[in-house]
């Protein structure tokens, strides 16, 4: 057993003060201490995408930061954005294309989507496709998740 | 919760991190984290102490005549963006976008990935191609070691326990510069079977009079290939015949393992390709 320490998160706008051990990761924290469970544990690896997170604004492996390191920077995870009764827009257009189907990369496909879509508001399929790369996706074929991105960005297919 | 149980301590300056590092034999090193908590995740690193250099200034880039010095702990997705780097390291700006994926690219950083020495990571190929150096530093002072003297085999360097990574130096292009890193990976972010860097410089009349390549993923550490690619040398242009030639020389140096060999020969040759085009390019936007 290591030290624990204290350390002040930001997550989503609301500070926490946890006491943990240094090992645990920024993913374990948000599931297990803040019961945000949006960001999921896949390969915790940082092969599949499905913990990705926003750390001051970045696309960010959850899995491959501990929490420690993530004291004063702004930490968002999905559930920043939308809500069961209010979708973001481009949770409207997956649910629309299809662009999911057991939901396990869906958290992370949908806001990687989103942050890429603030950088690159108008990109080509390619671009989408690139940006993606790093999120797996075992059920839809990707066609329509690719669908979703593009049609938030206004492009026509 | 995977890693087994360490300590951590967040450095404000580099002397504190050596420091750090000195009282500990199983400390180890944490900048962007992206190849080490992999490591420790598998539990095939189980470090004690995790010194965290994020916060000890190491992010600079400055241009000193013909020398570009780069901190180690510069970011991927800034070295892929910054228009200094574009033009002054454009080879090392290409690499830098090839590596993993955005996700990765926000945190992983040039000095971790170079100690890290996975032998087909894209940032040790540049530094031996482009012939580049690390400065590091310990207790005792700083040295500076040249690419082929730093790679010793699989994820090992010659770097002492108690060494940081301050500075990457790489020369500057010229305005003739023309380089290419040519790799090929199963999926889009994966690590590459093979990757060929390339870069060149040409005289007024548009011949090649310098030349530094080197290949990943063909051994334990990026192997120097500017002695096989000589016949780029004194070239005006990518010729067919000269690009048959380099995809010969490269296929007959690996006649051991044909498929890569294949492969290795037609990136060499496409990087000989894009090498000369962009410098075309560079010449004409130069004039």
């Amino acid at each position: 057993m290591s030290q624990t320490v204290n350390v002040k998160l930001n997550v989503n706008g609301a500070a926490a003060e946890i006491e943990l051990e240094p090992r645990e990761t920024l993913l374990d924290v948000v599931r297990e201490r803040l019961g945000l469970t949006g960001a999921h544990a896949g390969c915790e690896q940082g092969s599949c995408g499905a913990c990705t997170v926003l750390v001051d604004g970045e696309l960010t492996r959850s899995c491959l930061i501990f929490a420690v390191q993530c004291e004063d920077k702004a930490i968002t995870t999905i559930e920043h954005f939308g809500s069961p009764g209010a979708l973001h827009p481009m949770m409207e257009a997956f649910r629309r294309h299809h662009g999911l189907q057991c939901g396990f990369c869906t958290p992370a496909m949908v806001l990687t989507a989103i942050a890429f879509l603030e950088e690159s508001p108008h990109p080509t399929e390619s671009e989408v496709r690139s940006a993606l790369a790093g999120n797996l996706c075992r059920c839809t074929g990707y066609a329509g998740i690719v669908d979703a991105v593009l049609d938030v960005a206004g492009v026509a297919e | 919760m995977k890693p087994a149980p360490f300590d951590y301590v967040r450095c404000a300056n580099v002397p504190e991190a050596i420091a750090a590092l000195s009282g500990d034999e199983g400390a180890k090193v944490i900048a962007g984290g992206q190849s080490l908590v992999p490591l420790m995740a598998m539990r095939l690193a189980r470090p004690t102490l995790l010194v965290d250099v994020n916060d000890v200034g190491l992010d600079g880039i400055t241009v000193e005549r013909d020398v570009i010095r780069i901190g180690a702990c510069t970011r991927h997705r800034r070295l892929e963006r910054d228009p200094v780097i574009a033009r002054v390291a454009p080879l090392l700006q290409e690499a830098a976008g090839l590596i993993g994926y955005p996700a990765i690219r926000t945190r992983g950083t040039i000095g971790g990935s170079l100690v890290h020495a996975d032998p087909v990571a894209e940032l040790p190929t540049v530094l031996v191609a482009a012939g580049g150096f690390v400065v590091v530093r310990s207790g005792a002072g700083t040295r500076v070691i040249a690419a082929v003297d730093l790679f010793t085999g699989f994820l090992d360097t010659t770097l002492e326990h108690d060494e940081i990574v301050e500075d990457v130096l790489l020369p500057v292009a010229g305005t003739r510069h023309g380089s290419s890193f040519c790799e090929w990976s199963p999926r889009e972010g994966d690590f590459a079977t093979a990757g060929v860097a390339l870069a060149i410089e040409r005289d007024d009349d548009g011949r090649c009079v310098a030349l530094g390549a080197a290949a990943c993923g063909l051994a334990s550490v990026p192997l120097d290939c500017s002695t096989l690619l000589a016949a780029v040398l004194g070239e005006t242009s990518a010729s067919g015949a000269l690009l048959r030639q380099i995809a010969r020389v490269m296929r007959a140096d690996l006649a051991g393992d044909p498929d890569r060999a294949d492969l290795v020969g037609l990136l060499a040759a496409r990087a000989v390709h894009r090498a000369f085009a962009r410098s075309d390019e560079r010449s004409a936007a130069a004039a």
